[in-house]
């Protein structure tokens, strides 16, 4: 049976999410996770800077705002201080895979025993709609107006596959919560990823294709339409590495 | 420094490789895992400031070191300790630039230790020492400063300082004052509720305005309780020099030879460069007839003195950047100059 009550992991606050919004489902299987590993009291999450910064209001554990891009260091700072402690980040794909690519690369070659959760929307939720590194070739966004890649924008940028040549990683898996069997899927992957990191097995990170209808200017519907059609066809889900 | 950073408790310290500073990384590399601490050397500057928001959040005694160019780098990750009140100590062994300069000393990143450097109204504690025994010893009263007040701290030397030897007596560490309970530490909410560590302030519509006023009222308190000077031979002065860091000992040698000669000079050495100690400067001001601002920049340490002047005595300057520094000679030049001009005005005016 399902879960169909509030984990107490999440807090009673209405989420600013717009509807259709990705972060809210990713942020209540998150939450499900720290809730069924019973690790709630020892875990310190990350805010990015990005639609989930206010990831604070919404989470009852401990939760560190971070500068846009760093919180792979900060979590590296925390998670070092306190080994005993769990540690995650959560960030968007400009905030992971653009200004913080270096933060994102070094945690995860150091092998930082810590939990990355990227949600991919493909685009800049928060500054409203400019490309993002993984904005799909052709993609529209308020800065490639004519389709990213006509103007030397070059193609998005595939995490799971470039962190993947890392010896340092422990587990790399990509997901979706554009279905029900996705959503059920991508739970199974955040929960190892959580996992390993109790089990001191090292960097563990999960990518999530998520909705952004407000910025792709598409209804609710079209949106997981987009994420199963065109994102899927361009970051192919599966598991990219495990050596748990 | 990073001995007495380990003896006053430093257990995590981030940093990347720059000269003039290396060495202090290069300890700590080897230092760190011997003492139970945490050494990494970060993929940047950037990381490296950031790791320290990390561990500071998490409630250890940190710090990094850096030199000018990678001190830039790190002001975003300052403006946000800052604003998130964390308590850190940052060192820059300051090398002339600006841009990738050179390695010889400098002092010129003065402006972006005591005026801000990163974005917002902040404040660092900047504390300038002057020979390597007290580098040692401000490196264990900066980390009961960074606790008591909350605050990153700044150890602003060069590249002098960063690299020179000279015997040091390794003291043990002794708090200087009686610490507050880090109750902001992210160690997981057993047992209480969720804190959280953040920057941002949205709501209420004013609550960044006061956030600012309570960092202000701090930054005002630490300006009455906290401000370190050396004045030497000022009492009967015509001439005082100002100076910090290595270049003040300079000038003390200058001082001692000027006084040799008859000339009546006097040195005031800022050891905090904020708070700024106004008073000696203010006295002199009103006692000698003119003052002589030396360092290692074009000018920006002589701005901090001419407000707290404030008009009420002439201040010459000698000062270059790039890697520039003065000799006593050099120093005793300026002073016999100023001494023969002083005497023709008087004359003048006979
Ligand atoms: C240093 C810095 N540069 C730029 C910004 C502005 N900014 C805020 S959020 C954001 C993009 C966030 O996009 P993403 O990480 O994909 O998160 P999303 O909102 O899509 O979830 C940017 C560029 C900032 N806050 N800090
Ligand atoms: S802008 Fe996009 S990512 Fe941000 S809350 Fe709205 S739908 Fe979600
Ligand atoms: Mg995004």
């Amino acid at each position: 049976m399902p879960n169909l009550t509030r984990t107490e992991v999440l807090t009673d606050a209405q989420t600013h999410y717009c509807p259709g919004c990705g972060h809210g489902i990713i942020h209540r299987l998150v939450a499900e996770v720290i809730d069924e590993l019973g690790i709630r009291e020892k875990t310190i999450g990350t805010a990015p800077v990005g639609c989930a910064v206010l990831l604070y209001d919404y989470f009852n554990c401990d939760i560190i705002e971070c500068a846009h891009g760093r919180p792979p260091a900060v979590a590296t700072g925390m998670k070092r201080v306190q080994p005993d402690k769990i540690v995650f980040t959560y960030q968007g794909d400009g905030d992971l895979a653009a200004i913080g690519t270096s933060e994102t690369i070094h945690a995860a070659n150091r092998g930082e025993n810590i939990t990355v959760i990227f949600v991919n929307n493909a685009i800049y939720g928060m500054t409203g709609g400019q490309m993002a590194p993984t904005t799909l070739t052709g993609m529209f966004s308020t800065t490639s107006q004519d389709g990213r890649g006509e103007h030397g924008e070059g193609p998005p940028l595939k995490v799971c596959e470039l962190l993947s040549s890392l010896e340092g990683v422990c587990y790399l898996e990509r997901t979706a919560v554009s279905t029900p069997k996705d959503v059920i899927s991508a739970k199974r992957a955040i929960k190892k990823a959580f996992q390993n990191q109790i089990d001191g097995k090292g960097f563990s990170l999960v990518e999530v294709l998520s909705m952004c209808p407000t910025d792709w200017k598409l209804s609710t519907a079209k949106a997981v339409d987009f994420v199963n059609n065109e994102m899927k066809t361009a970051f192919p889900l599966g598991v990219y590495v495990d050596r748990s | 420094m990073a001995e007495a950073a380990v003896q006053a408790g430093c257990r995590f310290f981030a940093g990347y490789p720059i000269t003039p500073q290396n060495e202090v990384p290069e300890y700590m590399s080897k230092r760190m895992p011997q003492v139970g601490g945490v050494f990494v050397q970060a993929e940047s500057e950037i990381a490296a400031i950031n790791m320290i928001f990390g561990a500071s959040a998490a409630g250890a005694r940190c710090m990094t070191s850096s030199s000018s160019p990678g001190v830039s780098l790190k002001q975003e990750g300052i403006s946000y300790i800052a604003a998130a009140e964390l308590p850190c100590l940052i060192a820059n062994m300051q090398r002339g630039g600006p841009g990738l300069g050179n390695i010889r000393a400098s002092q010129a990143d003065y402006f972006q230790a005591v005026k801000g450097g990163g974005h917002g109204d902040y404040r660092l504690i900047v504390l300038a020492p002057a020979s390597l025994q007290e580098l040692y010893n401000l490196t264990m009263n900066a980390f009961d400063w960074a606790d008591y007040y909350r605050n990153p701290v700044m150890i602003l030397g060069d590249g002098i300082l960063g690299q020179m030897a000279e015997p040091v007596e390794i003291l043990p560490y002794e708090p200087i004052l009686e610490l507050p309970e880090k109750d902001f530490v992210l160690d997981g909410c057993k047992g209480r509720k969720p804190r959280v560590v953040k920057t941002l302030i949205l709501k209420p519509a004013d609550g960044l305005i006061a956030h600012n006023e309570h960092l202000q009222e701090k930054y005002k308190r630490i300006e009455s309780e906290l401000s370190l000077c050396e004045e030497y031979q000022t009492t009967d002065a015509e001439i005082v020099i100002a100076a910090y860091g290595i270049t003040a000992r300079i000038a003390k040698g200058a001082v001692r030879m000027a006084r040799a000669k008859g000339i009546a000079a006097g040195l005031i050495r800022p050891i905090t460069l904020w708070p700024f100690p106004n008073e000696p400067f203010i006295s002199a001001a009103k006692t000698a007839s003119q003052m002589l601002v030396v360092e290692m920049s074009h000018g920006q340490f002589i701005e901090d003195v001419k407000l707290a002047v404030n008009g009420q005595c002439p201040v010459e300057f000698l000062g270059k950047g790039g890697g520039w520094y003065p000799t006593e000679e050099i120093i005793l030049e300026k002073i016999e100059s100023m001494a023969a001009a002083s005497a023709t005005a008087v004359k003048g005016k006979l």
